[in-house]
């Protein structure tokens, strides 16, 4: 049944439809509604979960380890701020392997303050440990909200499932709501191996001494690039029982394309409909779409994007003093290439700025001029800047 | 004495120093509660040396996340446990000073608020010892630690002990109590009666610390012991909001037997030994006990 909703009632209804047994959140804007959202629910008896309203999003999470860890489906949802004072717990989360999903409307952050867009939060966090999924529409935040739990349950690792603030977490979209008994077939009951239980004593969260803290370190390497199969398996089977199929990234019209455009989230929707406009022109243009930020998918990025001229990455992030985080992961990915695109880095659409079709346009441009001329004027810019505020400009 | 039981629920072999005054605090405790427990700890002395991978002593199933939550952690345990519809498993924290009354304040605030079936324990060593003996808000008027040391200028900590219970007494929890290693039956009976009641409880347990308060290992218990005859330390519970002192000294004795026999007490005067009894004597006024 399709239903208008927001990104923010899709995560909510995702967690629902879970069976989730405890949530356990803060209020922060824009993630707000998901938290009353399933408030409501508990409310109303539609879902039979305990609802800890805890006195910060530190304790949130941490409150989370803990139903984790007697095998409770346990969920939270938090955005920017929240997420950093999180972020302590993030790391023991998955050095701990227990499979918490969370859903973060992705946020700037301070200073200064400002409620709205981009993903500088979640990006911040990239080494804690935790898979990270982030959604281009409604739908995908309710896929892969569900999703999430297989993922997580199956691989012992948390997840979080990233969507663009107010863009996705206020904006209504018809989304196709599954059907409860679909879901539960798609995720029985939840069966935690670890348990903390009086009948079989174990300790969980012992001090790693140092002839022994590295092997745990390089086990949840392994782990979550490993979890790379269990998204890809996971999309599949999701895809089998719902008609929507997930994988690591999605690549829109590049098989061809000479200049590729690449980003998370929201703005993917905004470039595939650019990338038809310029294919209309018989422009070969496509766009790259990245859905597993983390595990990061080096190679399939490598595989789809290594054909072309020119690389485009737009993101809404950026590391103080490197680039941005996308752009330098996929330089990463291409270091012992033989033939590598070149690669060009956007800075975009950081705390709430439209990123406008004419934006779009403009890195489009001077990723086709690099392919053009096999030369990068500039390798790292920065898009709609006001250039007279920063002195750029008199 | 015959309904203590003998069997170690915390194993023998943990490294906590000779003669440490919280590790009896949690080795009580477990007699008092029994197999069907589940354990919260922040980080601290306890968690140290209870657990170096691949060892532990715990034999009940213990949790151990970061320094300021076990009291968030454990109110997830129990609204776990609840979810799943599993009844009867005691959810117990036991954090040292530290964790308690600074860094783990605002967690444990929230879970007593928020009414969990959790008890908390705070093994008060009065110091944040695991890290060298820096002060906490626990440490007590004009002791030394290596954050409060004694100079021209400063002798010691200047500011009065944090007063823990009446802060989550202020909460109106069910079952507030003071307990001390020194007496280990008034302890483990307030152990028992905090668990069987239903909510949030605490018990704020006073534990010598030998390195800390450079005191010999051999003397916790009768150090333990001196704070409550002294009067530098009561133990008393708080049942529904009402005050009852659960234990009076016959006569007490001047705080100056229990500060001279340790070293953070060393550089003390006459004088200020003096004001110290002053104020413990103003306190028992104020509690109506003298």
């Amino acid at each position: 049944m399709k239903q208008l909703v927001t990104g923010d009632e899709a995560a909510a209804i995702a967690a629902k439809l879970a069976r989730v047994k405890v949530i356990s959140a803060y209020p922060i804007t824009p993630q707000t509604i998901i938290v009353e959202r399933l408030a409501e629910f508990v409310a109303n008896g539609e879902l039979d979960a305990e609802y800890i309203k805890v006195e910060s999003e530190h304790s949130a999470l941490s409150a989370c380890l803990g139903s984790a860890a007697v095998g409770a489906r346990t969920f939270t949802a938090t955005s920017s701020q929240g997420l950093m004072l999180m972020s302590e717990i993030l790391f023991v989360a998955s050095g701990m392997r227990l499979p918490i999903v969370m859903a973060n409307a992705n946020r700037s952050l301070s200073a200064p303050l400002s409620i709205w867009c981009d993903q500088q939060d979640s990006v911040a966090v990239r080494d804690c440990g935790w898979i990270q999924l982030y959604c281009e529409n409604n739908q995908e935040v309710l896929d892969s909200t569900i999703q999430a739990f297989r993922i997580a349950e199956e691989s012992l690792l948390p997840v979080m499932v990233c969507f663009d603030g107010y863009i996705l977490s206020h904006t209504a979209e018809p989304v196709e709501i599954p059907e409860q008994a679909e879901v539960d077939k798609f995720l029985p009951t939840y069966k935690y191996p670890y348990l903390l239980d009086p009948e079989k004593p174990i300790t969980m969260g012992a001090v790693g001494v140092p002839e022994y803290y590295e092997e745990f370190r390089y086990m949840l390497q392994e782990a979550v690039l490993k979890s790379k199969e269990k998204i890809i398996e996971v999309g599949q089977a999701f895809g089998r029982q719902f008609g929507r199929k997930s994988d690591l990234i999605e690549c829109y019209r590049s098989d061809d394309a000479d200049v590729i455009l690449l980003t998370m989230g929201s703005l993917s929707g905004s470039i595939k409909e650019m990338i038809d406009e310029y294919r209309g022109h018989g422009e070969r243009v496509g766009l790259v779409k990245v859905r597993a930020f983390r595990p990061f998918p080096a190679k399939e990025l490598v595989d789809s994007l290594g054909h072309a001229k020119a690389v485009a990455v737009l993101e809404k992030d950026f590391s103080p003093g490197s680039t941005g985080a996308l752009f330098s992961d996929l330089s990463g990915a291409f270091v012992n290439s033989r033939e590598s695109p070149l690669l060009l880095n956007f800075i975009c659409g950081l705390g709430g700025r439209d990123v406008s079709s004419l934006q779009i346009r403009e890195a489009t441009k001077a990723a086709m001029e690099a392919a053009k001329t096999g030369e990068v004027k500039k390798t790292v810019r920065w898009l709609g800047l006001r250039e007279t505020m920063v002195g750029l400009k008199p | 004495m015959s309904q203590i039981p003998e069997e170690e629920l915390l194993a023998p072999g943990h490294r906590a120093c000779p003669g440490c005054g919280s590790i009896l605090a949690i080795r009580y405790a477990l007699k008092a509660l029994g197999k069907n427990t589940i354990v919260c700890a922040p980080t601290g002395c306890m968690e140290v040396v209870t657990t170096p991978y691949p060892e532990t002593a715990w034999r009940v199933p213990w949790i151990h996340v970061a320094f300021e939550n076990a009291a968030a952690v454990a109110s997830g345990v129990e609204a776990g446990l609840k979810s799943l519809g599993k009844r009867g498993i005691k959810v117990v924290a036991i954090g040292g000073d530290g964790g308690t009354v600074d860094i783990g304040l605002q967690a444990l605030s929230g879970m007593v608020e928020r009414n969990h079936n959790v008890l908390y324990i705070c093994t008060d060593n009065e110091a944040y010892m695991n890290t060298g003996i820096q002060r906490s808000g626990a440490t007590p008027y004009s002791a030394w630690t290596t954050t409060t040391p004694i100079g021209k200028v400063k002798r010691g900590e200047d500011l009065p002990k944090k007063d823990m219970p009446a802060i989550i007494a202020a909460h109106r929890a069910p079952y507030v109590a003071t307990a001390s290693v020194g007496y280990p039956l008034d302890y483990i009976k307030k152990v028992k009666k905090a668990a069987s009641i239903e909510g949030p409880t605490y018990i704020h347990v006073h534990c010598p610390c030998g390195p800390g308060w450079r005191i010999d290992s051999s003397k916790t218990i009768e150090i333990a012991k001196l704070a409550v005859l002294t009067g530098m330390w009561n133990l008393y519970e708080i049942e529904s909001g009402v005050f009852k002192l659960t234990f009076k000294p016959p006569k007490r004795r001047p705080v100056a037997d229990y500060l001279k026999m340790q070293g953070r007490f060393r550089h003390l005067t006459d004088e200020e030994i003096a004001g110290i009894q002053r104020t413990v004597d103003e306190e028992w006024k104020r509690l109506g006990i003298s």
